[in-house]
């Protein structure tokens, strides 16, 4: 059939059940995404003689005679339309894997519709920004950024930003691979159960199947699909294909197809016998006597749980000072039960991987936050030589610590080695809510004694954290949940009792605050109560009991030498939000009586990177020719860490940004880095950088000393050569015909601290439950910032993904182990009615640690919301919240009590 | 997505080309539903847009609107002068958790036959008491009133090689006047209550109750009822529903709340039109 794209004249076969989105995406206009393939993100809009539509639920054959037109027929770099420009000027967005949608979306809509924007882009979600920059970029409200020369301290846009808003800038399929094969898994349907026999030969004699992959073809070799620095720091309970299942949707066998139908028909022809196994899916129960044990067959030394023979993965029992002696010296105690929910990342792009056969090694493209240590793992899975694999990302559509896992690596490498050919496995939506591990739901229990003068006397807690069918995080972010929450402030007298457990559920892992979200959610709200009792502001009993900028550390003993508070902004973070808070926004409350208004705050703080080393080794290379390339391991995801490294290189180098190129996360163009989590990407990463360009600045003194006979130290470095009093040598002499390098490395041997207050006005419908933001307030100690305008949309976004949970999002399991809410329509990532714009608030400090100054603000912006919304609730209907989400139903139920 | 299993597309004609409807050959039409979800059940598809029914047409006895009619159609249709129930078409179109971008290609037919409880031209079309004209596999005809359609949670009454072909909407409900109330968990999410309030030119007032129940419901009235009559009466409604969109009990509530405000709506504007 025939049809027009971009203005070109084309000619397509079309299958039967083909839709638009398939069309395009094989004649390579890769600029239309697939964020869910139903019709509900709306990444891959596209406009259909003018009209906008989804192309995923779009039959291709209905586009015959019609003119589609992408993103990239909107501008192109060097043509991009204004809109396009906004977008890219105004920090419109992070990952950009939404950009190209968001933009053909927005380019239907006239001036008529922009006080409609909530409702007209209620089909296109964004996980990273959380609207409002997008929302300024619409309305031509944004501020261009004054960027100069882009150094440190100014809002340097996204490099990629052109590619980004024509939809240019390849993700991790964003290519075309001759003689691809595709990856389909067959998912169990029990949450437990033995595989007694396979019978792939009907599959497996299919047209077009290559392989069909069963535990037979497994590697024996167990390992965890988190990854650390520290292999150790995970549990080994991991197969690439498992004779036992132990969640609903654990790939039981794989088949490799020439093409997704072919390899899902595939998978539907195997035969399986299952003996089913009893199942556990409480954490309650499953740490009690006579529970199925969901890993009863492993060793516990060799796969590092705390106690497989009574499901318990990890723990963590201590005390500091004595706490039964502070409640009983307390003149107020208050305690409660805390419960947080599963939560979906939702990063747009799913997880996928394309492997294959490159001079004889094997090369994985992949959705990753740890390319590095993808590597790493795979080698010693596989037992492949290092220097025989590489790993590498294109630009990664979001991750939010989704993606420090391995999940499609394993059996794409697996497929790849047996069958020789490239292959292809990519999540659908679906398999993000039902494979993907989830955050971990947790129980917290909280105690806190206080004098009558609002000094506390004892804080104990004790976690239950449900980490289901395998180990991954568990350990890891029980841990951290239950550390800077603590340390945060300064009792005399604190226990932990923590427990993390396996289910038979689906796994959980790794998401932005790594525990700390569930556990500050608890204290937060407990410390909330005792200032009630006490009829103290609240604002004040943090003053009274915070820890200070000299104050020791102490979760259950003094924290390790390694973490220090580089700087201190807590102080304040409260005197801006409080301030905030009290002049108020003018936003008026909703008529009737049936609205209650109420405030509410929270504090959190967080360690600015993992502990236990965070590595990462930078080259900066003059080329000939006098530009710079920076090579860096770590990822960009969203997170901004490539303009950032710009900005640090130019500063240093005393060049123009645009003379700065990224070269990163390719474990055969960068050297080491652990990865892009944790927060490290400028504390960790930059550092690195920053000491690379210092070091290359210091060579180009000295090469130029040594041409002149001048002291080096006469020597100033500006953007087209060195210049002394009385001399000037460009760059191009100095680099020569071959360039020159310097390295530099950061290991993360000390930590700072990052500090995040949040406030809420609120109001409650007591008639339906309804919680409306009238004023949302954060301050943030993030240091010296780096890039202001990135630095807000770290903090915009992580408020509205921490507004999500709050609020709305609920992977809802049925009690069995299977996930209900199994689409996007099924459960509610915000939208852009969702999110109210927040005011921001910076701290001015300095840090002792970080490059310049600077302190990490990524995760740490995500984990006082929920508690000060939850706060603010209470105060609004004088009852306490103390489950997640505070969904309309929640509350309402609440007030029937 | 893609479903892969369809391996043909029969382009309709005319009614006859219908036959080829089978428990593995579905009615397409605008594909926003077909196509959201994995259908492996499924080889083949019959286009009902290429039989080019109208969209809209409106003469002294109502408004036909047929099967294909997508929202973006509905949404923008123009008020003829005594249609003081104009507003509801819009209103209903609201409702639906898609995006405008759907309205472009989601069918009032197709919302229908999805039948789930939150579709919104379920609620449209029972709060006008339309007729549904349904063509039978065997070549018969058949009329019932809207609110009969749906039977429960995604069921309706049509079987294999059924046809919903169109919509008819009594000029006496045109001219009515409405009142319309919605609700989710979230400020556009999809609906756990979506009510629609009918006053009648002789005072009769219909309550149509959806998306909180598994299928619709109506409360009729002579005259409009007091609060508390009513509120007892949505309170005795003994399908509400608890999926990821709301609790049964909140959903219960809230539709009181609803009730209630839509009963004060068209009061307060002195009673029939």
């Amino acid at each position: 059939m025939k049809l027009e794209i971009n203005g070109e004249r084309v000619e397509a076969d079309v299958a039967p059940g083909e839709s638009l989105h398939t069309l395009l995406r094989g004649r390579e206009h890769f600029e239309v995404k697939k964020g869910c393939d139903s019709g509900d993100c709306g990444a891959c809009s596209v406009l259909l003689d003018a009209t906008p539509v989804h192309s995923c639920i779009y039959p291709a054959y209905r586009a015959e005679g019609k003119a589609v037109t992408t993103v990239a027929g909107l501008g192109r770099p060097g043509t991009l339309a204004p809109l396009q420009q906004r977008f890219a000027a105004g920090a419109g967005f992070q990952c950009g894997f939404c950009t190209p949608g968001m933009i053909v979306t927005a380019s239907a809509l006239g001036a008529d519709d922009l006080d409609e924007l909530p409702r007209l882009m209620s089909g296109n979600l964004c996980r990273c920004t959380g609207y409002r920059a997008i929302a300024d970029a619409i309305r031509d409200t944004h501020t261009p950024p004054a960027v100069g020369d882009g150094h440190v301290g100014s809002s340097l846009p996204a490099l990629a930003g052109a590619r980004v808003v024509s939809g240019q800038e390849p993700f991790t399929l964003d290519v075309t691979v001759p003689g691809l094969l595709h990856l389909a898994v067959l998912p169990s349907p029990h949450a437990h159960a033995r595989i007694t026999s396979i019978d792939t030969s009907v599959a497996a004699a299919l047209a077009g199947v290559h392989l069909v992959l069963t535990h037979a073809d497994s590697p024996s070799t167990l390992y965890s699909s988190a990854r650390h620095e520290n292999r150790l720091n995970d549990p080994d309970d991991t197969l690439v294909l498992d004779p036992v299942v132990r969640f609903r949707g654990q790939r039981v066998a794989a088949v490799v197809a020439d093409s997704v139908a072919v390899a899902e028909h595939a998978c539907r022809l195997i035969v399986v016998d299952y003996e089913e196994l009893p199942a556990v899916f409480d954490p309650h129960e499953a740490l009690r006597p006579g529970a199925a044990l969901v890993h009863g067959d492993k060793d516990a030394a060799a796969a590092r749980l705390a106690d497989p023979g009574r499901n318990l993965v990890a723990e963590l029992h201590g005390e500091y000072g004595d706490v039964e002696a502070g409640l009983a010296a307390a003149t107020t105690v208050v305690s409660g039960t805390w419960q947080t929910q599963r939560v979906a990342h939702n990063h747009l792009e799913t997880h996928a991987t394309i492997g294959w056969i490159e001079d004889e090694r094997l090369v994985l493209r992949t959705s990753s936050q740890v390319p590095f240590l993808v590597h790493r793992e795979i080698s010693r899975i596989f037992d492949l030589d290092p220097a025989r694999v590489r790993v590498f990302t294109a630009r990664v559509g979001g991750g939010f610590g989704g993606k420090q896992e391995i999940l499609t690596e394993d059996v794409v490498t697996l497929a790849v080695l047996k069958t020789g050919r490239p292959v292809q496995y990519q999540f659908t939506r679906t398999d993000e809510f039902t494979i993907s591990p989830t955050r971990h739901p947790m129980e917290v229990q909280v105690t806190l004694g206080s004098t009558s003068a609002g000094r506390l006397t004892a804080l104990r807690l004790r976690v239950l954290s449900d980490t289901g069918a395998y180990g991954n995080h568990g350990p890891g972010v029980i841990f951290h949940g239950c550390s800077e929450s603590v340390s945060l402030y300064s009792v005399p007298n604190k226990r932990v009792d923590a427990e993390c457990v396996y289910t038979n559920n689906p796994p959980s892992g790794a998401f932005r605050g790594y525990g700390l979200g569930q556990v500050i959610f608890a204290i937060e709200s407990a410390l909330d109560e005792l200032a009630r009792e006490l009829d103290l502001n609240p604002f004040d009993l943090r003053r009274l009991n915070s820890v200070g900028p000299t104050d020791p550390l102490v979760v259950t003993r003094v924290e390790s030498a390694d973490l220090i508070i580089g700087s201190y902004g807590l102080d304040q973070c409260l005197d801006l939000t409080q301030a905030a808070l009290a002049r108020g926004n003018g936003a008026p409350v909703p008529p009737g009586a049936h609205w209650r208004v109420g405030e509410g705050m929270a504090s959190a703080m967080i360690a600015t990177m993992p502990p236990r080393g965070h590595h990462s080794r930078a080259t900066v290379t003059l080329s000939p020719t006098g530009s710079y390339t920076v090579g860096i391991g770590t990822v960009e995801f969203g997170n901004g860490t490539t303009t950032v490294h710009t900005q640090i290189a130019a500063t240093t180098l005393n060049t123009t940004a645009d003379r700065v190129e990224i070269r990163h996360a390719d474990t055969d163009a960068a050297g080491y880095d652990t990865g892009a989590f944790g927060s490290a990407g400028i504390v960790v990463s930059g550092k690195a950088v920053l000491h690379a360009a210092t070091a290359l600045a210091e060579k180009l003194r000295h090469a130029a000393a040594a041409r002149s006979g001048l002291p080096a130290a006469s020597w100033s470095l500006e953007r087209d050569g060195l210049r002394s009093p009385d001399a000037f040598i460009s760059l191009t002499e100095l680099a020569g015909p071959d360039g020159l390098l310097a390295e530099g490395e950061e290991d993360g041997a000390r930590r700072s601290l990052a500090f995040n207050v949040h406030a809420f006005r609120v109001a409650v419908n007591t008639l339906t439950g309804e919680v409306r933001i009238l004023q949302s307030i954060q301050a943030a100690d993030a240091g010296v910032v780096m890039n202001p305008a990135q630095c807000r949309g770290q903090i915009e976004g992580g408020v509205a993904q921490a507004i999500g949970t709050a609020l709305y999002e609920e992977v809802i399991l049925d009690g069995a182990g299977a996930v209900t809410t199994r689409v996007l329509r099924n459960y509610h990532v915000p939208q852009f009615a969702d999110v109210p714009v927040t005011e921001v608030y910076l701290a001015t400090t300095v840090d002792a640690i970080g490059p310049f100054g600077a302190k990490s603000m990524s995760e740490s912006t995500y984990n006082p919301v929920a508690p000060a919304l939850a706060n603010a609730v209470r105060d609004a209907i004088g009852i306490r919240p103390h489950e997640l989400p505070m969904s309309r139903d929640r509350i309402w139920r609440l007030l029937q009590s | 997505m893609d479903l892969h299993t369809v391996s043909t597309i029969a382009r309709a004609r005319h009614r006859g080309d219908l036959r080829a409807l089978a428990p593995d050959v579905a009615p397409l039409a605008g594909g926003s539903e077909l196509f959201a979800y994995p259908r492996t059940h499924l080889t083949g598809l019959v286009d009902l847009l290429t039989l080019d029914w109208p969209a809209l047409v409106a003469d002294d006895d109502g408004l036909e609107i047929a099967a294909t009619c997508t929202f973006a159609e509905l949404a923008r249709m123009p008020a003829e002068p005594d249609w003081s129930a104009h507003p509801i078409f819009y209103q209903c179109c609201t409702a639906l958790s898609g995006s405008f971008k759907i309205w472009n290609v989601a069918t009032v037919g197709g919302n229908l036959c999805t039948s789930l409880p939150a579709g919104p031209m379920i609620t449209l079309a029972c709060a006008l008491d339309a007729e549904l004209l349904i063509w039978r596999r065997d070549g018969s005809d058949e009329r019932l009133p809207a609110v009969d359609f749906v039977t429960g949670d995604a069921v309706n009454v049509l079987e294999t090689g059924d046809v919903l072909r169109s919509l008819h909407v009594p000029a006496a409900a045109l001219r009515s006047r409405t009142a319309y109330r919605k609700t989710a968990l979230s400020p556009l999410g999809r609906s756990a209550a979506v009510l629609v309030g009918r006053l009648d030119a002789d005072g009769g007032f219909v309550l149509t109750v959806t998306a909180g129940t598994v299928r619709p419901v109506q409360l009729r009235y002579p005259a409009l009822p007091p609060h508390l009559r009513l509120r007892g009466d949505i309170d005795d409604i003994g399908t509400w529903f608890t999926d990821a969109h709301g609790a049964a009990d909140w959903r219960r509530a809230v539709s009181g709340v609803l009730g209630e405000q839509i009963l004060a709506e068209l009061a307060h504007e002195g009673g029939s039109p």
